[in-house]
């Protein structure tokens, strides 16, 4: 017998549960101020997150699905993004669209269902795609959105997320096949946050890490410690580099764990034990990092104080706005279905108005 | 007046628009190196190579996702189904996201792409490769649906949703990709100077606008509304019943999204009959639809109930006869057509 190909999976992590450095750090993070800037918008995604999971208790959101504990993970890969890189996010990913320029209003319009809050005012954001809420099928909206890159011969690169759970479904093969055949400027980001609503990971497939799913395609699978962002960064700017060179597509499995409910129409505590959750909150990204920049020493209490004040002030400030956002106009129902609107539907859209003023 | 098969009107159509427009480019199983399983895309790799005439893997919900992509950053993509029957694996796509991108994006990403292939019953292909989905994808909201019957309706409509900013699905036939290739012998009489498009020379840019439907044969009897493949049924029954003294309006609305109910209300007002042909089955179908819209306009210039002739309500089967019978076809019509204008 000859063995004809051999694969293996790295793992990566430089700051462990504890926030204590285990192997050299790479250069970027050698400069404080960048992790600062991390940890920082870390706090801020943490602040909003629960103050939109209260919005919807009280009846002022709709369904909100929380990002506890993922907050190394999406800022760390939105942050490592270039201006004119596409973000094409799932709907746990706001810690991401926040780094590219999407407003805290914009997401919460969203989730109050309102179609202006994927309309990103941001000119940084304004090539992005709006949250996509079916499984996977955004991985394959990436994709084409890379091969129009290499179309025109541009160096960018779309970068989509997915779940454990997205990994199962067709359009997740077909994305990283077609990616991995064409070659295209493309990253795939895993969030194994270990559930799928209410399915484990271990029933979610037989595979011992999902990264290895990208060496059937063809290309490159990492897994990293999804709540070190030292780590997330890292596997992130090596995988953009790659595919902007040419190089095709990279796929990373960051392993962290959905710390709050899959959303707020959801009760984790029906499937999951205390236990396993208490366990997790003691490998969460936000006390580990500052953990680490207190030791070295550039960041105190009093800082953490004015942080934690300054979240919470921000975050009000965008719930009001988006509470003041005046209604829709009944004719949004019609306005964005067809590049014109055809003339079947003009009568309709009359009827709508005059039944909206009556 | 010049000799094209469907194939190559459509083929025409493609090599046109992607002459004109940089962004376009056509993507699907065999369409390059093999020149297209049905010979449609025949030479378009020599002319515009492999990154606008792409080779996709087999794979209809990976090339219909990632056209959808590549629609909402600016490419215009057609997206070739070798048959209509296998865009079901990708049903997600093409109906759950394609035509709601410009909606759920508040009016950002439009996606024009155009889905294209072979549609109905080919001959013997058995129940699961004989679809017609004109009935299913009609009632979605944000896609336009196009049917085209001859070759120059096919150039002609093919261009224009080549250019349409919107998702478009575009239903040709197996049965009729070789049509023409005896000119005007492979037409009804009632077509003769009209089933072939302009040639380049005539017309450098011949488009047929969506929404407009085309009197195939005028008539002041009965009114006989056919899409795709059917429309030469009816031109056929219409001929025979000629010569019972019933003069038939063969009208083809060439696009069931939109739909041009007008034309359609105007002809039974002048005949007071009404047979709506169509090749998919009949419950909750564009026949139905079409009858309901023309009792709602026209009830009371009926002389008859409106009477559909569809699909018997089964599988596509086998056995040549049996798929036949199953299918709408010319006799039905003529039968139908004198049943309900006995009391003419």
């Amino acid at each position: 017998m000859t063995t004809v190909a051999n694969f293996a999976i790295d793992y990566r992590q430089y700051l462990n549960e504890h926030g204590e450095v285990n192997t050299k750090l790479p250069d970027f993070a050698n400069n404080s101020d960048t992790l600062i800037q991390n940890y920082q918008d870390m706090v801020l995604t943490r602040t909003f997150d629960l103050k939109a999971v209260t919005l919807q208790r009280t009846g002022k959101l709709g369904t909100f699905p929380p990002i506890l504990g993922q907050e190394a993970l999406s800022v760390g890969i939105g942050s490592s993004m270039q201006k004119d890189d596409v973000l094409v996010p799932s709907y746990r990913d706001h810690g991401a669209q926040f780094q590219r320029g999407v407003s805290m209003q914009e997401v919460l319009l969203y989730w109050g269902g309102d179609e202006r809050g994927s309309n990103f005012a941001s000119a940084n954001a304004k090539d992005d795609l709006p949250i996509s809420v079916p499984i996977a099928s955004q991985y394959l909206h990436a994709a084409g959105i890379a091969k129009a890159f290499q179309y025109r011969q541009q160096k960018r690169v779309a970068v989509t997320f997915c779940g454990d759970g997205g990994t199962s479904e067709g359009d997740f093969y077909e994305a990283i096949n077609l990616a991995g055949t064409w070659k295209l400027p493309v990253v795939f980001i895993v969030s194994n946050n270990q559930w799928a609503i209410s399915v484990p990971r271990d029933i979610q497939s037989g595979c011992e890490t999902l990264a290895q799913k990208a060496i059937a395609a063809g290309f490159t699978g990492v897994q990293v410690d999804g709540n070190d962002i030292i780590a997330v960064r890292e596997a992130s700017l090596n995988a953009l580099e790659h595919a902007r060179n040419g190089n095709g597509p990279a796929l990373i499995e960051a392993i962290t764990y959905r710390l709050g409910d899959h959303t707020t129409a959801d009760d984790a505590k029906r499937y999951r034990s205390r236990e396993e959750t208490n366990a997790a909150w003691q490998r969460e990204p936000i006390a580990r990092l500052k953990s680490y920049l207190v030791n070295i020493g550039v960041w105190n209490e009093e800082q953490e104080k004015n942080l934690q004040t300054q979240c919470a002030a921000k975050v009000e400030k965008a719930v009001k706005a988006f509470l003041d956002m005046p209604k829709p106009n009944v004719t949004e129902i019609f306005d964005s279905l067809y590049a014109q609107l055809p003339e079947a539907l003009i009568e309709q859209r009359e009827e709508a108005i005059s039944e909206a003023s009556s | 007046m010049q000799a094209i098969q469907y194939r190559e009107a459509i083929r025409e159509a493609m090599v046109e628009e992607m002459r004109r427009d940089e962004r376009v480019f056509l993507m699907g199983e065999e369409v390059a190196q093999y020149n297209g399983a049905y010979k449609v895309s025949q030479g378009m790799l020599d002319e515009f190579g492999p990154r606008r005439v792409v080779d996709s893997p087999i794979s209809e919900t990976g090339f219909s996702g990632l056209g959808v992509g590549a629609a909402m950053y600016g490419l215009r993509p057609i997206i070739e189904f070798m048959s209509w029957s296998f865009c079901l694996v990708a049903a997600d796509q093409i109906i759950n996201n394609a035509p709601k991108m410009l909606y759920m994006s508040g009016g950002q990403f439009g996606c024009p792409a155009v889905f294209r292939g072979n549609n109905g019953a080919g001959g013997q292909l058995g129940s699961t490769h004989s679809w017609c989905v004109e009935s299913m994808f009609s009632s979605v909201p944000g896609l336009k649906l196009a049917v085209p019957s001859t070759p120059r309706d096919a150039k002609g409509l093919l261009k224009t949703a080549i250019r349409d900013d919107d998702p478009v699905f575009f239903l040709e036939s197996e049965r009729m990709l070789g049509l023409g290739a005896r000119g005007g012998k492979d037409f009804s009489r009632y077509l003769k100077d009209t089933w072939a498009p302009p040639t380049p020379k005539q017309d450098e840019d011949f488009t047929i606008p969506f929404g407009v439907a085309d009197i195939k044969k005028p008539g002041n009897d009965v009114t006989i509304v056919a899409a795709g493949r059917p429309v030469h049924f009816a031109l056929d029954a219409a001929e025979a019943l000629g010569k019972e003294g019933i003069d038939c309006e063969v009208i083809d609305p060439r696009t069931y999204r939109p739909l041009d109910i007008d034309t359609i209300v105007k002809s039974v007002r002048k005949t007071n009959y009404c047979v709506v042909v169509d090749q998919s089955w009949p419950f909750a179908s564009v026949g139905s639809e079409i009858a309901a819209q023309v009792y709602e306009h026209a009830m009371d210039d009926l002389d008859n109930k409106v009477i559909r002739i569809n699909n018997d309500d089964v599988p596509a089967p086998y056995n040549r006869t049996l798929e036949q019978e199953m299918l709408p076809n010319t006799k039905k019509i003529i039968d139908t057509v004198r049943a309900v204008t006995y009391n003419a």
